[in-house]
């Protein structure tokens, strides 16, 4: 092997029934790298991930690893931690309620005996040296979520790794936590460490990594060095259609429509989570809550679907006074949400995608009104088709597809109940720029067609090109609302920031 | 032709995969019956004391005799895909149900058909009502399943032994005995009959509600259910209360097979084999997904086992340990692990017959 690389994967191939996941890709990793893995949702990812780290066995291909003679066989994954590759995980999968010397060391015990005391200087010597803010005594559920993170990247790497995989690492953080991971990332790039970086943040990309690999419908498009590849490259190689179209949006209409008729209003709604506050939208509007995270703009969208307990506050729906006390009142009122946890909140992991997309309707329809297996075969058919759900069939469990399809799945589900007003908090997050741009349209051509719609995204940007107004909140209160030309990133960045008077003028 | 069928088979599986465990279970019990006795399963009509033809055969006596067990099967799939956890209380609900019956029976001078349907509404009444005590504290209270039913485990039996006032009592009534072994003129016994009924009143229950839909939603995910309009209360509630009325059932056969009630030993230690049933489906403990008719299944292959094993002279005393051998080996063939590890075989196989036809 080449001096300088570290793992290289060749001519890898792996099909699942009615899928070729991967075909023919190339991967290479040097020393001292910060290697992006890009693609949109089952380009192939995940699964070659996975094929690198032992979880699924390869069906062809060639992977070698520096420091080992020859192919090696990757049989699980900790197999792959034997042989110098790493991983740490989008969801956190250490142990909250063990201490964060415990986590670093549990389970990688070769003697019987356990020596605490060293363990835990050991701990400590290392979280020094890698700069992560954490005591080794500490419980590591009192840390935050950026913290446990770094603290898996921590137990990863003294494990002797060549190779650290960070699978979606950033998607829960805030901006101040995500540059806290980017300097550990840097500090392990320059004790030698190749790192594969898989996340769905462009400038994230751009901000740390050195080189980028894209996939495509599991194919290799290519890798490239990030200085020689533009982001609309990129984006453009990801989704392997031009750019047209896809930054500009057009929402004239929506613009118009939120100084005409008031589909919903709450005048002091308050939930246990949300204070009071006061809310309107009209219809054919599409309006934001915008915030930090935390800021209350979540709980405000539960408070209008009565996803929380409700504690106050009057309703008008269609200027008709509405008490709106359990998700089902919403619903008959004509309201859908989808949430802002798709995994916890959103899918049920076991239930067909069928079933998953007729559920809300189903539920609408009564308890005495099951609809055959003919309807809902119609239903889920009509929306994989219009939604182009990426699934084998529909009888498959909703949790086998990627999450950008899942969150597919459960958009339709509230479409299908025809809603007059739909909520969607956080549509967008942990999916790929293609089908976020294609939820962002469609928003658009509901909102024309007459529906309302309150749209959440931690994306600014996003929010600006979809958003005729925008409800800024901080606090668990709502600060401003922009419209119109006010609607700039500056001006929101104020807003949330705490200048009331800035946007003023 | 015989390719045709085997892919039919196999594609019946692959839907309901699940249901694999059981039938390979009846299936080797009934091969290994056959092999030692070619004639276990033959089935002949006699007359009985009354005079009336009757089927009788070991056949007949495994589906006669698993009624109960089949009937609770059916609610504890319920409860158990509803609230991710079992119901340990259905023997002691079974004999306060059996008790209650009689107690109405005993009240009047003769036992007319009237009185008897009154007794059983009476029984169903007083199961549902204990049923929606154990499905309030388990879904408005949100106690563990198993810690909630375990109060009616422990004072059940109690309970039913007052309602006759300490007297174990016999009834002596046709109708009572007709419930408990033949009708006059039907050659199936009606346990079976009754099994039968519950059967197609789940199926109807499946058809012109949602509940089956609701209650996997409430077992999977309990949040995502409420925030689509479900209300999880309601759906564990119902699913203990449609136990309660199984239970009422099984314990109506099983006081009308001896035409007395005993409360100490009516249905004892039936809970396990329920629960056991529901495993043997094929069914996840954990709630969630489920198929009863997988549960039904394991009902039946728990009792062939049983009758297996006495019919092999084993004594009744060293039935139970035979039991477990078996259990585990069918539990283990269940496990995720081995599921995998068949599923990786299969895909292998298939890749290789891909391989071939590809190069044909």
């Amino acid at each position: 092997m080449d001096d300088g690389i570290v793992l290289t994967m060749r001519g890898i191939y792996k099909t699942f029934p009615g899928v070729k996941a991967l075909q023919n890709v190339d991967f290479t990793l040097r020393k001292g790298e910060i290697h992006a893995l890009m693609g949109e949702n089952g380009a192939g990812k995940s699964t070659l991930i996975k094929v690198l780290t032992g979880v699924y066995e390869k069906d062809a291909g060639e992977i070698c690893v520096d420091g080992i003679d020859g192919a090696v066989t990757i049989r699980s994954p900790q197999d792959a931690q034997e042989k110098g590759i790493s991983t740490v995980y989008q969801e956190i999968t250490l142990c909250p309620n063990l201490t964060v010397a415990e986590n670093m060391y549990i389970g990688r015990d070769k003697s019987a005996t356990v020596h605490w005391k060293k363990r835990e200087q050991d701990a400590d010597k290392l979280l020094k040296s890698l700069g992560i803010p954490a005591r080794p005594k500490q419980q590591l559920g009192s840390c935050s979520l950026a913290v446990q993170q770094m603290v898996a990247i921590a137990r990863a790497v003294d494990a002797d790794c060549k190779v650290l995989i960070l699978d979606e690492p950033t998607s829960s953080l805030d901006d101040h936590e995500v540059e806290m991971l980017f300097s550990l990332m840097r500090d392990l790039k320059s004790r030698g460490v190749g790192i594969i970086f898989v996340t769905h943040f462009l400038e994230q990309v751009y901000a740390v990594s050195d080189r980028i690999t894209v996939l495509r419908n599991g194919e290799l498009v290519g890798e490239f060095e990030v200085q020689n590849l533009p982001q609309v490259e990129l984006v453009s190689k990801m989704m392997g259609k031009d750019l047209e179209g896809l930054s500009d949006l057009d929402k004239e209409g929506s613009a118009n429509a939120s100084e005409g008729e008031a589909f919903y209003e709450a005048k002091g709604l308050s939930s246990s989570e949300a204070r009071p506050f006061d809310f309107r939208i009209a219809k054919g509007e599409v309006n934001g809550f915008t915030g930090l995270l935390g800021s209350g703009r979540s709980e405000s969208v539960r408070a209008i679907f009565a996803a929380d307990r409700i504690t106050g506050g009057k309703i008008l729906v269609e200027g008709k006074e509405k008490s709106i006390t359990k998700p089902i009142h919403a619903m008959k009122a004509g309201i859908g949400y989808l949430p802002e946890d798709r995994k916890r909140d959103g899918i049920i992991a076991d239930l067909s995608v069928r079933e998953n997309i007729i559920l809300a309707l189903q539920v609408m329809k009564g308890f005495f009104h099951p609809m055959s297996r003919k309807e809902m075969e119609k239903f889920a058919d009509e929306y994989i088709k219009t939604l182009e759900i990426k699934a084998a069939s529909q009888d498959v469990p909703i949790k086998s597809l990627s999450g950008g399809n899942q969150q597919k799945v459960i958009l339709a589900r509230w479409l299908l109940t025809h809603p007059d007003y739909l909520i969607l908090d956080e549509p967008t997050r942990g999916i790929d720029v293609g089908t976020k741009t294609e939820i962002q349209r469609l928003v658009l051509k509901l909102a024309e067609e007459g529906m309302s719609v309150t749209f959440i995204s931690s994306e600014i940007e996003e929010m600006l090109r979809t958003c005729s107004r925008l409800i800024v909140m901080r606090d668990r209160k709502i600060v401003g609302e922009l419209k119109g030309h006010e609607l700039t990133q500056t001006n929101v960045m104020y807003t949330i920031a705490g200048g009331e008077k800035e946007n003023a003028g | 032709m015989p390719a045709d069928n085997r892919n039919k088979s196999s594609s019946f599986f692959q839907k309901n995969s699940q249901l694999l465990i059981p039938f390979v279970a009846i299936i080797i019990l009934v091969i290994f019956n056959l092999i030692r006795d070619p004639g276990f399963f033959s089935i002949a009509i006699v007359n009985n004391n009354d005079g009336y033809p009757v089927l009788q055969g070991n056949l007949v006596s495994i589906f006669n005799g698993a009624s109960e067990l089949a009937i609770l099967a059916m609610g504890m799939t319920l409860v158990t895909a509803a609230s991710g956890g079992q119901d340990i209380s259905v023997g002691a609900l079974a004999a306060i149900a059996g008790s209650t019956l009689v107690k109405v029976l005993k009240s009047t001078e003769t036992i007319t058909p009237l009185t008897v349907i009154l007794g059983i509404l009476a029984c169903c009444a007083v199961a549902m009502l204990f049923g929606a005590f154990n499905g309030m504290l388990v879904s408005v209270f949100r106690i563990q399943p198993m810690i909630a039913t375990l109060i009616l485990f422990t004072c059940g039996r109690s309970i039913a032994y007052w309602i006759n006032g300490g007297a174990t009592p016999t009834v002596s009534s046709p109708i009572i005995t007709a419930i408990g072994s033949f009708i006059p003129g039907c050659p199936v016994p009606t346990p079976i009959l009754i099994v039968l009924l519950m059967g197609i009143l789940f199926f109807i229950l499946f058809r012109t509600t949602t509940m089956g839909l609701y209650i996997q939603t409430v077992g999977i995910n309990q949040g995502a259910a409420k925030l689509n309009g479900i209300n999880p209360v309601g759906m564990k509630l119902l699913a203990f209360v449609l136990l309660g009325v199984c239970c009422a059932m099984a314990g109506t056969i099983g006081m009308s097979r001896l035409s007395l009630i005993n409360h100490e030993t009516l249905l004892l230690n039936v809970e396990m084999d329920a629960i056991l049933a529901v495993a043997i489906g094929g069914n996840n403990l954990g709630g969630g997904k489920f198929n009863m008719i997988g549960s039904v299944m394991g009902a039946y292959a728990i009792q062939a086992l049983t009758i297996t094993l006495y019919a092999m002279k084993v004594p009744s005393t060293d039935v139970k340990a035979y039991k477990a051998i078996v259990i585990i080996l069918l539990v283990v063939i269940g496990s995720p692990v081995v599921k995998d590890a068949f599923q990786k075989m299969k895909n292998r196989n298939g890749r290789r017959m891909l391989a071939r036809k590809e190069a044909t």
